[in-house]
């Protein structure tokens, strides 16, 4: 009987064609089409990106509410997920995310430097939004780019081989 | 798991089936692993290793020590739990577990029962090394009856599984990651599951303990009695811990045949109902609607003065169904030698009409433990998990692992496991009943072949009856709950119960009402039967024929009446039109005060020994683990006294156990599994025409007995659908034109009461819900009858 080898169904006897917008479910949907039937939370992940990128970058609870029912899935279940993951936001962000890299290799790289020179910089701490709200910075564990180390993931795109210089021509290239 | 296979643990030679874990199979053997995460009824997690030891298969030492509960047996396994390489894993993994462990014991609940405190004896370093900040976690509230200290938390995950998968509510998990990792339900919400206590036994740690009992006792304070639980019809066995003649707290103990390692939060909880301030003291007599105290020789006299000039058959005794067999053999002891035979325990029951037809003692008809086995259950008239929170466990195994369960109900249950739910007015449970009946070409008597005639299956009920068919005698099995009891109808249902089991060639089961309602048909507390379950040549009038207000003298044991009693309102009238009214009672309360002349102080639960019959007819004893309060005395030995006072023979008993050996005796013959009618029952239908509302009156978990009604915990408890309140479906309540919130007068009969709407689609269409038991109902008729429902003008 053990969670683990099958799911834990959830009726939340609530009317999925409600939740979200028509494009957000058809593209939901194209992710759990990729999983058995009575295995679609697998989607729960990419699923809760797409709720997350149309609701500017974070996740209420009632959105993870929502993707639960959406889901046929424990509500806590879903809270799991998202605040195991780091790349899920519980609250509001700037508009852009600077997520620097502070594993080992790009701390043996110099990433500290990177995250002192944003906070000094820019007056923020990791978690933190700037106070005209162009970005928020996080530190992130391992973005998988060692090689090119100390490596910044900016929204979604990865830059690597980052000076302090080089990141500030990034950050000023941000609305 | 063929054939056994041979391991050696420790130098020890034993058996072990393959595939087992080498845990199971030393916790078997007695030799002692330590652990956190692993507990037997739940999935292997293997998330703490604290249980490596050293292992080698077939000659081949295993490289690293490996995890005890997660590693299973094999030909050829050799395992030390002590070997230096064994202890050496397990200091390691102490040292980890404690770096983040406050080490708090000196204020922590869980102090000298603690797992970690116990293995943290064994293997853990005299001095930290751990010289950073540690972990704080922000404690979470889950309710009236947990209590957490989330920084103590070791995270094995047991509360989570408990929950999960025992539980079937996925209402705790563990959110945030690494050190940030913490176990709760994230967004605050009270825990209110019917078997949430358990996790407190499951904690391992002090970071799950009993709200209740906190801060007020030390473990090694407390000394445990062995006692049976008082509340539904499991008889779940727990241990009572009393400190200086006082029930601090109630754990479960193992009966893998009862209640395996689990027992309701009702159960765990109830206790604290004896602490409530109306408890009767003393001997009470109404003068001139004035209660005054008087001495028990006194109170005695009066009673034996009022029974004995009585016409016996103007007496009546009811009887609750959580009476011990010994004060329930007593009772009627004394009203048959004193000729009188109206004597019943039936409480919530209103239709009996099929009495001669009802099996001698009508039980669950199967093991409790068989009920997980079966294949197929059809499930008529029960909120289960309400009324029977582990035989709801029980069932819910048996539909995880594949079993059909249909159930016929006057409302939409919340179940944990696949079900289909047929829900429909009273009225309509019968047509779905013998839909279920047609589908399988049952037959009967000539109202039930009217019945089953004009019904018109769906696929529903076709799919129920095949299931059944197919699972065949052993495997499949008709239940009668609480709500079938109720029912205006209760005869014809169990008719076309008997009719549907024996066309599907399958068992038919009765859900008792209460802890003791199967020994209550023992020990001959019924009109219709004599002690050891034999039928009366001369039956007596059952509890709704001692009501219709003909009766001038009566006994209430046990029970309130504006409360416990099928129709509140109707009881209320005959009793205040009965000459005299005698109550025993462990409490006071307005039902009581108004309806007594005379109330004398028995003991609750726990406070006498005595014996509890349980769902599949097993004799439980326990022993009284604490007095009575004041002058209360355990209800058997008034009893004796009483005989000894009325001068009737017989009545010379030393102690509990004669009593109960005595009927035992008498009951030697009794078969515990034959719940087949005893004959015919010609029935109609009275169910109200199909115009109109009908109540119904379904008992909250919490509002069940005297007891669990005075226990501050458990109604402290915000049940979901749990309040005084009319529940109508939404269409219904738009039908007739009301909303949520408005104030109606609620009408049964001549009285009827204020009473708001809430709506909920739970309940059909046809219904309106007013659950029974609870503070509000006194004015209201039948838990199942009809009523009407107006509007009130000026609130
Ligand atoms: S609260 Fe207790 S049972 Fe739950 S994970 Fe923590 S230590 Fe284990
Ligand atoms: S350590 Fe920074 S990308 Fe791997
Ligand atoms: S008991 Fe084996 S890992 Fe926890």
């Amino acid at each position: 009987m053990s969670f683990r080898n099958a799911p834990v169904a959830v009726d939340h006897e609530r009317d999925k064609t409600t939740l979200f917008t028509p494009e957000i479910r058809a593209a939901i949907d194209a992710h759990i089409a990729k999983y058995p039937p009575e295995w679609k939370q697998s989607a729960v992940m990419p699923a809760l990106t797409i709720v997350q990128d149309a609701n500017g970058g974070w996740l209420t609870t009632e959105l993870m509410d929502d993707v639960a029912a959406y889901l046929d899935m424990p509500q806590v279940s879903v809270y799991e997920v998202a605040s195991f993951y780091g790349m899920y936001d519980l609250e509001p962000q700037g508009r852009h995310k600077v997520c620097v890299c502070n594993s080992i290799s790009c701390l043996l790289q110099g990433s500290e430097a990177l995250i002192e020179h944003i906070e000094h910089k820019y007056g923020v701490g990791p978690g933190e939004t700037t106070a005209d709200g162009r970005f928020t910075f996080k530190e992130v564990e391992c973005l998988g780019a060692c090689r090119h180390a100390p490596v910044v993931l900016l929204d979604k795109s990865y830059h690597e081989d980052l000076t302090p210089e080089s990141l500030d021509k990034l950050i000023d290239e941000l609305e | 798991m063929t054939d056994k296979i041979t391991i050696e643990i420790d130098g020890r030679d034993c058996e072990a089936a393959p595939g087992e874990m080498i845990i199971a199979v030393a916790d078997r053997e007695g030799i002692s692993i330590p652990r956190f995460c692993y507990h037997k009824k739940l999935s292997i997690a293997a998330n703490c290793r604290m249980c490596l030891v050293e292992a080698e298969q077939g000659g081949r030492p295993f490289p690293k020590p490996v995890p005890a509960c997660a590693t299973p047996v094999g030909n050829g396994l050799k395992v030390w739990t002590r070997s230096p390489k064994a202890i050496e894993a397990q200091k390691g993994t102490m040292e980890f577990l404690l770096i983040n462990h406050p080490l708090d014991c000196p204020i922590c609940d869980q102090g000298g029962e603690c797992e970690l405190q116990d293995v943290a004896m064994g293997y853990g370093g005299d001095v930290s090394r751990f010289s950073e900040r540690k972990r704080v976690v922000e404690d979470e509230d889950l309710g009236p009856l947990i209590a957490t200290d989330m920084t103590r938390c070791i995270q094995c995950t047991r509360c989570v599984r408990f929950a999960a998968e025992v539980a079937g509510v996925r209402e705790l998990g563990a959110t945030g990651r690494g050190e940030d990792m913490r176990i709760g339900t994230f967004v605050g919400q009270a825990v209110t599951h019917e078997l949430s206590g358990n996790v407190i036994d499951l904690c391992p740690v002090g970071a799950l303990t009993s709200k209740p009992f906190r801060f007020t006792a030390r473990p090694w304070e407390l000394s445990g009695i062995d006692g049976i639980a008082p509340h539904d019809g499991l008889g779940s066995n727990i241990r009572l811990h009393v400190r200086r003649n006082r029930i601090m707290r109630v754990h479960p103990r193992d009966n893998e045949a009862v209640n395996e390692t689990w027992i309701s939060d009702r159960d765990r909880f109830g206790y604290a109902g004896l602490e409530s301030d109306d408890r009767l003291t003393a001997p009470m007599v109404k003068e001139e609607g004035v209660w005054r105290e008087i001495g028990w020789s006194d109170a005695l006299e009066l009673a034996a003065k009022r029974l004995k000039g009585a016409d016996p058959a103007e007496t009546g005794w009811l009887l609750a169904p959580n009476a011990t067999l010994e004060e329930l053999y007593l009772a009627q002891r004394i009203a048959r030698d004193l000729g009188c035979a109206n004597i019943d325990h039936r409480l919530r029951q209103q239709d009996f009409r099929a009495d001669a037809a009802d099996p001698l003692v009508p039980t669950l008809g199967l093991p409790v433990a068989e009920l997980e086995r079966q294949k197929a259950v059809l499930l008529v008239g029960s909120d289960i998990r309400q009324e029977q929170p582990l035989l709801a466990h029980r069932l819910r195994k048996a539909a995880l692992a594949g079993a059909t369960v249909c159930c016929v109900n006057p409302l939409k249950l919340n179940l944990n496991h696949p079900a289909s739910q047929l829900v429909g007015t009273p009225a309509a449970m019968l047509d779905d009943l013998a839909a279920i009946a047609k589908s399988l070409d049952a037959r009967g008597s000539s109202a039930l072949n009217d019945l089953i005639g004009a019904a018109e299956p769906t696929e529903a009920h076709a799919e129920a009856a095949s299931a059944l068919r197919e699972a065949g005698e052993q495997e499949a099995v008709v239940l009668l709950g609480a709500l079938a009891a109720t029912h205006p109808d209760y005869s014809l249902i169990k008719v076309l119960a008997h009719a549907i089991a024996a066309a599907a060639g399958c068992r038919v089961g009765y859900l008792p009402a209460a802890a003791n309602s199967v020994g209550a048909y023992l020990a001959g507390a019924h009109p219709d039967r004599l002690p050891g379950a034999k039928p009366s040549e001369a039956p007596g009038r059952s509890v709704a024929a001692m009501l219709d207000g003909s009766l001038k003298t009566l006994v209430l044991w046990g029970f309130e009446p504006d409360r416990d009693l099928v129709d509140a309102a109707g009881a209320a009238e005959a009793l205040g039109e009965a000459e005299f009214v005698i109550a025993c009672s462990a409490f006071r309360g307005p039902g009581l005060d108004s309806a007594a002349d005379l109330m004398l102080p028995i003991g609750a639960f726990a406070e006498t020994s005595g014996t509890f019959v349980n769902a599949n007819g097993t004799w439980q004893r326990f022993q009284g683990a604490v007095p009575p309060p004041g002058e209360a005395r355990p209800g058997w030995k008034v009893l004796r006294v009483f005989g000894n006072l009325l001068d009737l023979n017989g009545f010379e008993y030393r102690d509990g156990a004669e009593v109960q050996s005595e009927l035992a005796a008498l009951c030697a013959e009794v078969q515990y599994d034959a719940n087949a009618p005893r004959g015919d029952c010609e029935a109609e239908p009275t169910s109200p025409a199909r115009a109109g509302l009908t109540r119904i009156g379904n008992i909250p978990v919490y509002a069940l007995d005297p007891l669990t009604r005075r226990s501050a915990p458990l109604q402290e408890v915000p049940l979901a659908r749990g309040e005084f309140a009319v529940y109508l479906h939404p269409a219904q309540a738009a039908e007739d034109g009301f909303g949520p919130g408005t104030l109606l007068y609620a009408q049964q009969g001549k009285s009827g009461v204020r009473i708001r709407v809430i709506l909920d689609d739970h309940v059909p269409m046809g219904c309106a819900r007013i659950p029974g038991g609870l503070p509000g109902g006194e004015t209201l008729g039948p838990l199942m009858g009809p009523i009407s429902l107006e509007r009130v003008k000026n609130p």
